[in-house]
């Protein structure tokens, strides 16, 4: 059954089309890859999933629900949540107070429960806290609570992502290059990690160039190229498949 | 991590419980002028507060406060003279019209990028001077404004001496305190940090922040709309001139200059901005050419204020494991 | 009839004097996305200085009316621009890499500090500009008269904002500083001295905006130590109707609110007259927030 599905979703500026036609589903429970050179429209792709843009043509069904032209906080509260792949923390505050955000569209209390501490807010606060703090267990910076975000190493900032994604008790976790920047080491344990995520019943989407890790950890890849889906199956079949190869070998020379 | 065990009592809350204590007593050891600069402070210190909600938590420049403070005044001034309803409870009406009138106003602009809410919020601020200037409505008393305001009555007691208003102010200044303290250090408040902080990571991490800036917005208008109401008792007039452009950049001033974000940074401010020049009254003229280099000053090597923020504290149940570690760290 | 034509040729006048103030926060806005507050204040020191040069080097009793006040504004323009970079250098420079509001904290610092610096100076007073520096005439064009005065502002503000299209589009240094508007960091990799171009634009905007405080003395005659916030303010406004950054947008802005706030205050209520700017201001803002000639840039996440 699919949770997420993309019906020909078109995306242009001015003149540039950006994302051209394209059409995917995520299996519930699955791990599904967006591969692609850069500059393809794979953060395009996710910034209309979340609504941080409007597509021009299509359709994005959502748990058998339209969720174009919804605004972003209500596609988190309806299951969404996803990371930057220009980390964008609140560098400002702790690691915790990072992750209660993502708490924040599960709780109820305002301006009056707030400013009188009324028995509900009280415990609404303290289960906030205790689900803050078993996230960053959950990625491993159980014992940073309390550290500056902006103090954390690079590949902690994206596990802190990680951590106020799921925070907001997502259906559907997207992970936009999730590994940059990331060691050897943590990309290994990173792996680890989307596992434990899918073992809790999320469905992953995630957007990665690193081969190593889309091979072992996604189910099924779709690749783009020039806003275009160019292949879609499983990794053994994208390897094979001549299109990509062309599209991948012919970037990777153009790079060196 | 250690700051959760050594700092379950900081040493500055004694400082704050001096300070309040002070307070408290001042009166009887000031004579009236005195206690009368320590009102100023304290409506000021009120105004801060309620501005900072909007500038300093959810970072939203507002060079308009002044607008939302004569809408209070005003709609006091006007439900006093006109229908003698006592003033102390025209304090929810006041509210609710300021806090109205930032709904209106801001609804249409909240989704702009913070300079241009600045400068909107600073034209908004002279249409409503201008407004009253014009006696809009016929109900403003043009650019002389409204008198005959009658004094606030409290349980039967005029509240007329400047040490009487003293204590009327300055237990709205702690009541305010109180709660905004608690807001800070709640998800509403957390959640104007966020949206401080980075609006698109805040959306996108489940906040709707049109609504929280919004909210931020009229809340801060609705206070500051009280502090209108009480203005209006204790000068008994109110004119267009008190609520001109300077008023909001004092406002906006101390903020900055005391700390933003920060309940002691406000307090401090406002005695600094309005008590320091009555301290040095030769100077007068140079007040406000001092505050400006001051501010420009302030923003290159203490940006964050005199007393800037305290991070939030949580109770973090696993503290004996914390420690373990940090205490391991420490030894290897 | 001749009541419209005195209201348009006045906004027309006035339209010119704000655009180029506006240009001022055009240029700064478009190389370093900060709203330079302190801009207004600038106008007021062009103002004022106008006036300390006009009356103690009287160089139009000198040189005659019109040479004398032609060396009078580049004087004036001179002695802004460099008020402007230093400006910077005090104000803004030490802040680039700060966030933007502290930028904008600052501005507003430098803008309080100017203002009453002028006061403290010249006293809090209205300041009269000598009668009679420039010939009153009245001229007649098809039969309607018109000061002499407004046509020359009109034609002097419109020669100085075409000289400036022309530098930013033809000239090497021009091309300098629209690339350093467009990317800052991609600017440098070419070789460019950005802090020279943002120097340059910190001399250029403040000129412009000295040179409209000495024509706003000439043409009033009466001068005070606030009236750069409120032409700022309007100037600013200006400068968003047309587009904030674009420099065309900040001619056609600065007329067209002249237009409207002269002929508003002729036709709607001359008491709301400094309200209409404002109105205008928050009308296109709702409407339109890029401006008439801005373009809209989708944000980057």
């Amino acid at each position: 059954m699919s949770l997420l599905r993309l019906e020909n979703l078109t995306k242009k500026f001015g003149g540039l089309t950006a994302v051209n036609n394209v059409s995917f589903e995520s299996g519930q429970g699955s791990i599904v890859g967006l591969i692609g050179p850069n500059g393809a429209g794979k953060t395009t792709v996710f910034n209309l999933i979340t609504g941080n843009y409007q597509p021009n043509e299509g359709n994005i069904i959502f748990d058998g629900q339209p969720i174009a032209g919804l605004l972003t906080h209500k596609i988190v509260s309806m299951g969404i949540a996803r990371t930057f792949q220009t980390i964008r923390l609140f560098k400002n505050l702790s690691a915790l107070e990072n992750v209660l955000a993502g708490c924040h569209c599960r709780m109820k209390s305002g301006i009056f429960g707030g400013m009188f501490r009324t028995p509900a807010q009280k415990r609404e606060e303290r289960e906030a806290l205790e689900q803050a703090l078993a996230e960053l267990d959950f990625v491993g910076l159980g014992e940073q609570a309390d550290v500056l975000s902006s103090n954390l190493s690079y590949g902690n900032q994206r596990l802190l992502e990680i951590a106020r994604a799921l925070a907001t008790r997502p259906r559907l976790l997207i992970l936009d290059e999730p590994a940059g920047g990331m060691n050897e080491q943590e990309t290994d344990s990173l792996i680890r990690l989307i596992r434990r995520t899918q073992d809790r019943g999320i469905t992953v989407l995630l957007i990665e160039h690193d081969m190593g890790l889309v091979m072992e950890v996604c189910e099924k890849l779709v690749v783009i190229e020039y806003g275009g889906k160019i292949a879609e199956g499983t990794p053994d079949e994208i390897k094979e498949n001549p299109r990509v190869i062309e599209a991948y070998l012919g970037t990777e020379e153009e790079d060196e | 991590m250690m700051q959760n065990t050594a700092e379950k009592f900081p040493k500055r809350y004694i400082v704050y419980g001096i300070c309040a204590v002070l307070l408290a007593f001042a009166p009887l050891l000031l004579d009236s002028y005195w206690t009368d600069v320590l009102n100023n402070v304290g409506l000021y210190a009120i105004l801060g507060l309620s501005l900072n909600l909007i500038v300093g938590h959810s970072g939203l420049f507002n060079l308009g406060h002044a607008a939302f403070y004569a809408m209070g005044a005003y709609t006091a001034a006007i439900l006093n003279t006109l229908f003698k309803i006592p003033i102390l409870l025209l304090l929810p009406a006041s509210a609710l019209t300021a806090g109205l009138f930032a709904l209106i106003i801001a609804r249409p602009i909240i989704h702009l990028r913070g300079d241009y809410l600045c400068i909107v919020t600073i034209g908004v601020g002279e249409i409503i001077r201008i407004a009253l200037i014009n006696d809009i409505f016929g109900i403003t008393g043009g650019a002389n404004g409204i008198f005959g305001i009658s004094r606030p009555v409290l349980f039967g007691l005029k509240i007329n001496k400047p040490y009487e208003f003293y204590y009327l102010i300055w237990i709205f200044a702690a009541v305010t305190v109180f709660l905004f303290f608690r807001l800070e250090n709640s998800r509403f408040g957390r959640a104007l940090n966020y949206l401080r902080e980075d609006e698109v990571a805040a959306e996108g991490s489940g906040i709707n922040t049109a609504y929280y800036k919004l909210a931020a917005f009229v809340l801060g208008a609705a206070w500051a709309g009280m502090v209108g109401t009480i203005y209006a008792s204790k000068m008994m007039i109110v004119s267009p001139e008190s609520f001109n452009f300077w008023e909001s950049v004092i406002m906006f001033t101390l903020i900055i200059l005391g700390g933003s974000g920060s309940i002691p940074g406000v307090l401090m401010g406002a005695f600094l901005i309005i008590g320091l020049p009555e301290v040095f009254r030769g100077f007068a003229n140079a007040r406000m050419l001092i505050f400006g280099a001051a501010m420009v000053v302030m923003m290159i090597f203490r940006p964050q204020g005199i007393l800037p923020p305290h991070p939030r504290k949580y109770p973090i149940p696993r503290m004996d494991k914390t420690n373990r570690m940090s205490e391991n760290e420490g030894t290897s | 009839m001749e009541f419209f034509f005195q209201q348009l040729t006045n906004g027309l006048a006035i339209g010119g004097i704000y655009a180029l103030i506006a240009l001022g926060y055009t240029m700064v806005y478009g190389v370093l996305k900060l709203i330079n507050f302190a801009h207004g204040d600038l106008f007021t020191m062009g103002a004022y200085l106008g006036l300390t040069l006009l009356t103690s080097l009287a160089l139009h009793q000198h040189l005659g009316a019109f040479p004398g006040v032609i060396v009078l504004a580049v004087m004036v323009m001179g002695l802004v621009g460099i008020i402007g970079i230093l400006l910077d250098q005090a104000a803004y420079r030490p802040l680039r890499e700060s966030p933007r509001l502290s930028a904008v904290v600052s501005a507003l610092g430098a803008s309080i500090f100017f203002q009453n610096l002028v006061m403290m100076v010249y006293g809090a007073k209205y300041q009269y500009y000598p009668k009679n520096i420039l010939p009153k005439t009245v001229i007649t064009i098809m039969g309607l008269p018109i000061p002499l005065m407004r046509i020359l502002i009109l034609l002097t503000s419109v020669f100085m904002m075409v000289a400036l299209y022309l530098f930013i589009q033809k000239s090497k240094v021009g091309t300098a500083i629209r690339a350093a508007a467009i990317d800052q960091g991609a600017a440098r990799l070419m070789g460019i001295n950005v802090n020279r171009v943002i120097m340059l634009v910190f001399f250029i905007g403040p000129a412009l905006g000295g040179a409209a405080g000495l024509m706003v003395g000439l043409y009033y005659g009466q001068i005070n130590f606030t009236m750069g916030w409120v032409y700022g303010l309007k100037a600013f406004t200006a400068a968003i109707l047309g587009g904030i950054g674009n420099i065309p947008g900040a001619m056609v802005g600065g007329i067209l609110l002249g237009l409207i706030e002269s002929l508003g205050a002729a036709y709607i209520s001359l008491a709301w007259k400094d309200a209409i700017a404002f109105c205008v201001l928050i009308a296109i803002l709702i409407v339109r927030p890029t401006g008439l000639l801005g373009e809209r840039v989708a944000e980057k996440i």
